[in-house]
């Protein structure tokens, strides 16, 4: 199986979680166990367009147990005797040869996946995918000639990875504190996008644009713009080194001095 | 049943609560880091092989690169 795969690296490692639950896209080669007409495969197809349910497989690294994930769109492309061509857009975890498996069942002929390439992974898309070899050729370019042209063709920052996470831009003079693991509170918040609901995973941003660190809303987009005091969001992930920016809280202890 | 939106199609606008101004003495724009700083805080976007897992793709990223940590996002099976 081919396809898009977001390598992080050193501190970029932080951003995996927000990345693993990220919804995925794939384009799928499914073969049938028997001789079905386009209008009947085309009509099942769609009937996985919804909430499934899934049962992780025996050779699978997370608990087995029922789970749901959401298909946001299924679209026939096309076929060629029992060779099945489809496009799925799907939540994160969603194993898709287990959903061929179930997609035979309903046609009654059964099927299984033969071919499988990944088309997205939240931001990350095909079409500007690197190979590996093409990596290792522009690592050494650079190496070679200390030219960033070379860095800059296979490595993006790692707020690409954020992009389709909801953010909340942060005061400068609030940010050291959320290196330091506290919650976000409401003053130190200037900006934040709409479609925040409680409970949805954030990302919170410097007024540079740098990621700061993932964490837990704890209201909506619109409470939080009419709160002026209390906890807006729980840090789940400090992403930012602490001591990037100035201490700005008042405290009886010296934190810093402590070990890391 | 009416369709769910994917994540990646959702539009959002930004909401602004209050006004301030960042110091360019702290920080630096995830563009305008130097050349060590923006491995150190990168990602690629990889085409994975057929054949070897992610996990065996992900550490050779780590050994052509010369890094200490690699993650990567969501297994994708041999």
């Amino acid at each position: 199986m081919t396809g898009v795969l977001p390598v992080t690296l050193e501190e970029s490692t932080k951003v995996v979680q927000a990345l693993l639950y990220s919804g995925k896209e794939y384009v799928c080669v499914m073969k049938l166990h028997g001789n079905l007409p386009e209008d009947q495969v085309r009509k099942v197809l769609k009937e996985f367009e919804d909430a499934i349910y899934q049962r992780p497989p025996l050779r699978a690294s997370v608990k087995r147990q029922l789970r749901t994930r959401r298909i946001y769109y299924l679209d026939f492309l096309e076929m060629d005797g029992r060779n099945v061509l489809f496009k799925v857009g799907c939540e994160g975890g969603t194993y898709i040869r287990k959903l061929c498996f179930d997609v035979g069942e309903v046609l009654g002929c059964g099927a299984h996946m033969q071919e499988l390439r990944r088309t997205r992974a939240g931001p990350f898309v095909e079409d500007n995918c690197v190979r590996l070899h093409d990596m290792a050729y522009w690592f050494m370019q650079w190496q070679e000639k200390k030219d960033e042209k070379f860095l800059k063709k296979f490595v993006q920052p790692m707020e690409q990875a954020l992009a389709s996470v909801p953010k909340i831009y942060i005061r400068d003079s609030a940010v050291d504190a959320v290196c330091h693991g506290a919650n976000l509170t409401a003053p130190g918040v200037l900006r934040l996008e709409s479609g925040i609901m409680e409970g949805s995973l954030l990302a919170v941003f410097s007024l540079k644009g740098e990621a700061v660190a993932l964490a837990r809303a704890a209201a909506s987009s619109e409470h939080i713009l009419s709160m002026d005091h209390g906890v807006v969001a729980k840090v789940e992930r400090v992403l930012m080194p602490r001591g990037t920016y100035p201490r700005c809280w008042k405290s009886g202890e010296k934190v810093d001095e402590q070990k890391p | 049943m009416p369709r769910t939106v994917a994540p990646w199609e959702i539009k959002r606008e930004t909401l602004v609560k209050a006004e301030d101004r960042t110091d360019p003495s702290f920080g630096c724009k995830p563009e305008e880091r130097q050349p060590e700083e923006s491995m150190k805080f990168g990602v690629i976007n990889l085409d994975k092989p057929a054949g070897p897992s992610s996990h065996e793709v992900a550490a050779w990223v780590k050994r052509i690169l010369k890094l200490e940590h690699v993650g990567h996002g969501g297994t994708l099976e041999a």
